[in-house]
C-alpha cells in the first residue's frame, strides 16, 4: 500500500515534471507559427495563444516572392551536392582504408582524422582568401567543397568502421568472379551500406543547410543566398514586424521538421553508433 | 575442342590474375584517394596553416600579407578588453554546458530512456530544437524576449512593471543568450544517455533491485557507472561546441550592448572578417585552436588510458 503510494506520487511528479519541459519546447514554437496568423496589433497584446482573427497575408505574402523560393533552391542545391560529394568521396576514401593495404595507412588516417580536432572558425578567414582567389565567392562550389572537406574526417571514420565489418568471404567470391577493387566498391560495399550511408547522408544535410557561418562568408548577393541568410535578411528589412518575420520563421521550420520526422531513425541510429564508439 | 575449352578457362584465370595485380589496387587507391586527399587538404590543412601564418602578419586582405609583426596580433588580444570579455563568455557557455544542460539531459534521460510510446513522443519534442536552425532558433528567442512584443512583454504586464529589454540589458542579455543555448542543445545530449541507458542489461539492473536497492541506488551503482562512455563523450562535445557557438549569438544580440556578448567565434567574425583584420582574426582563430586542441589531447589521453585499464 505504502509503496504503491510512492509509485504514484513518483510518476504523478515524473508526467508534471516531463509536460513542463514540452512546453518549454513547444512554446516558443507554437508562439513562432501561430504569431505568424496574428496583425501586428494583436501579436502585440497577446503574443501567446490562438489567433483571435486568422491573418494570411504574412504566410501568403512570403509564399508568394520568388526570393523566398530563391533561397530554398538555393540552400537545396548546397546541401544535396554536400550530401552526394561526402558519400562518394569520404566513401572511396574509407574503402581504400578498410580493403587495401598500404604503406604509410596509419599516418594517412590520422592526418585526416587530425583534421577532426580542427574548429572551424580558425580557418575561416583563411579560407576567405582562398575562396576569394579561386574566383568562387557568390558560387554554391564555394561553400560546397569547404562544408565537404570539413566533415570528410567524421563521415570517413564511421565508413570505414561499417566497411571493415563486411563478411570477407564476399570479396575473395567476387574475386573469383575477376571483379576488380572499383567494382567491388560499387557493385557490393555501396549497396551493402545503405544504413551508415543514410546516417551521415541525414547528418550532413542537417548539417549544411542549417549552416549560417560558412554561406555568410561566401556568399555576398542575395541571389546567391541561402535560407538561412535570408531569414537574416528578411529580419532586417521588417525589424519590428514581428508576425512577418515569424511567419518566415515558421516556413523555413516547416521542412526541417518534416524531414526530422522522416529521418528520425537514422538520426538516432547516428547518435547511438557514435556513442558506441566512443 | 576441350582442350580449348581449358586454354580458354586458363587465359581467364590469367586474365583475373592481372586484374588483381597490385598495380590494380594501386590504380583504385589513386582514384578513390585523391578527391578526399586534395579536398581536405586543399580546404582544410592548408586554411589552418594559413591561420598560423596569417596570425603573424597585419594584413588586410588584398594583395599578399607582407608586413610581418611577429607576435603582436597575440599581444594585442591579451590587451584587448572586448576579446578577454568573450573568451569569458565562452568559458560560461561551457560551464552553462556543463552543470546545467548535462545535468537536465540525464534527468530526462533517465525518466525517458525506457520503451513506450509515450516515451517516444517526449524523446522527439525534446529532441526538436537541436534540429531547427541555430538562427531560427535565435529568431524565435529574440522574439520571446523582446520588451515589446513577446513574452516578456506579456510577463511584465503581468507583473504591471515596465517593459524589460532583457537582450538589451548589460547584464542580463548573457544569461538569456544562455538559456537558449542550453534549450537548444540539451536535446542531442539526452539522447546520447538514452543510448547509453538503453544498452545496459535488464538483468543487472534486476540483480540489484532484488538484493534491496532502490531507484536512486539503482542509478547511483548501476545506471551512471554503466553511462560513463556517454558522459565522457557528451562532456567532450559539450565542450568543443561550447567554443564555436556562433550562429545563436548573432540573432540574439549581434554581440551588444557594448560588445559584451561575443562568444570567441562571433568576436573573430566581428573585429576580424567584417573590419578585414585578417592577421588579427587569424590570431583569434589560432588562440581558439590551441584552446581546442589542448584540450582534445589532454582529454582524449586521460580517457584513453581508463580505456586500456578496462
Amino acid at each position: 500500500m505504502n509503496t504503491e503510494t510512492m509509485f504514484g506520487w513518483r510518476t504523478a511528479l515524473k508526467i508534471i515534471f516531463l509536460l513542463l519541459m514540452s512546453c518549454v519546447i513547444l512554446g516558443p514554437l507554437s508562439i513562432t507559427v501561430f504569431g505568424g496568423f496574428k496583425t501586428l496589433g494583436e501579436l502585440r497584446v497577446s503574443p501567446i495563444g490562438l489567433p483571435h482573427e486568422w491573418v494570411f497575408s504574412n504566410y501568403g505574402d512570403i509564399l508568394g516572392s520568388a526570393e523566398f523560393w530563391g533561397y530554398l533552391k538555393n540552400s537545396l542545391v548546397i546541401s544535396i551536392s554536400c550530401v552526394l560529394l561526402t558519400l562518394i568521396v569520404s566513401g572511396m576514401a574509407a574503402y581504400c582504408f578498410a580493403q587495401l593495404h598500404f604503406f604509410g595507412k596509419k599516418m594517412l588516417f590520422a592526418y585526416f582524422t587530425v583534421g577532426m580536432m580542427f574548429p572551424f572558425a580558425t580557418a575561416i578567414l583563411p579560407l576567405f582568401i582562398k575562396i576569394r582567389d579561386l574566383g568562387l565567392l557568390d558560387t554554391p562550389v564555394g561553400v560546397i567543397f569547404p562544408q565537404v572537406a570539413f566533415g570528410l574526417a567524421f563521415s570517413m571514420m564511421l565508413f570505414r568502421g561499417f566497411f571493415e565489418q563486411l563478411p570477407k568471404e564476399l570479396f575473395e567470391a567476387a574475386q573469383i568472379d575477376g571483379i576488380g577493387y572499383m567494382g567491388f566498391f560499387f557493385r557490393f560495399t555501396l549497396p551493402l551500406s545503405v544504413p551508415i550511408l543514410s546516417t551521415v547522408a541525414t547528418f550532413v544535410f542537417v548539417q549544411s543547410w542549417n549552416n549560417f557561418l560558412l554561406p555568410l562568408v561566401v556568399l555576398n548577393e542575395q541571389p546567391a543566398y541561402t535560407w538561412t541568410l535570408g531569414m537574416m535578411q528578411y529580419r532586417g528589412a521588417y525589424m519590428t514586424d514581428w508576425s512577418r518575420v515569424l511567419a518566415f520563421v515558421t516556413l523555413t521550420m516547416v521542412p526541417a521538421v518534416v524531414f526530422f520526422f522522416a529521418a528520425q531513425k537514422y538520426i538516432v541510429a547516428g547518435l547511438t553508433g557514435g556513442a558506441v564508439k566512443g | 575442342m576441350s582442350i580449348d575449352t581449358s586454354g580458354g578457362a586458363l587465359t581467364e584465370a590469367q586474365a583475373t590474375k592481372v586484374l588483381w595485380r597490385p598495380s590494380n589496387a594501386v590504380v583504385t587507391f589513386v582514384i578513390f584517394m585523391l578527391p578526399a586527399l586534395i579536398l581536405f587538404t586543399t580546404f582544410v590543412m592548408l586554411p589552418m596553416i594559413d591561420a598560423a601564418h596569417f596570425s603573424l602578419y597585419k594584413w588586410n586582405g588584398y594583395g599578399t600579407p607582407t608586413e610581418f609583426v611577429g607576435l603582436d596580433n597575440f599581444e594585442r588580444l591579451a590587451g584587448n578588453r572586448i576579446f578577454l570579455h568573450s573568451f569569458g563568455n565562452s568559458m560560461k557557455i561551457i560551464a552553462a554546458s556543463l552543470f546545467i544542460q548535462l545535468p537536465v539531459a540525464l534527468i530526462l534521460a533517465l525518466l525517458i530512456y525506457e520503451k513506450h510510446w509515450s516515451n517516444t513522443v517526449f524523446r522527439l519534442i525534446f529532441f526538436l530544437p537541436y534540429i531547427l536552425a541555430e538562427v531560427a532558433s535565435g529568431l524565435i528567442w529574440s522574439f520571446i524576449f523582446d520588451g515589446d512584443y513577446g513574452l516578456a512583454a506579456e510577463i511584465s504586464r503581468w507583473l504591471h512593471v515596465d517593459n524589460f529589454y532583457i537582450l538589451a540589458d548589460r547584464q542580463w542579455a548573457f544569461t538569456a543568450i544562455l538559456t537558449v543555448i542550453v534549450w537548444k542543445y540539451f536535446g542531442f545530449h539526452m539522447m546520447i544517455y538514452i543510448a547509453g541507458l538503453q544498452s545496459i542489461p535488464k538483468d543487472q539492473i534486476e540483480a540489484i533491485t532484488i538484493d534491496g536497492a532502490g531507484p536512486l541506488q539503482v542509478i547511483r551503482y548501476v545506471k551512471l557507472p554503466m553511462l560513463k562512455p556517454a558522459l565522457t563523450m557528451s562532456v567532450f562535445f559539450s565542450v568543443i561546441g561550447a567554443m564555436q557557438v556562433f550562429d545563436i549569438i548573432i540573432p540574439l544580440t549581434n554581440g551588444g550592448p557594448s560588445n559584451l556578448t561575443h562568444s570567441i567565434v562571433s568576436f573573430l567574425y566581428t573585429f576580424g572578417l567584417q573590419r578585414m583584420n585578417i592577421g588579427f582574426g587569424s590570431a583569434v582563430g589560432i588562440v581558439l585552436f590551441l584552446f581546442c586542441a589542448t584540450f582534445a589531447f589532454t582529454y582524449r589521453s586521460t580517457f584513453q588510458r581508463e580505456k586500456g585499464a578496462r
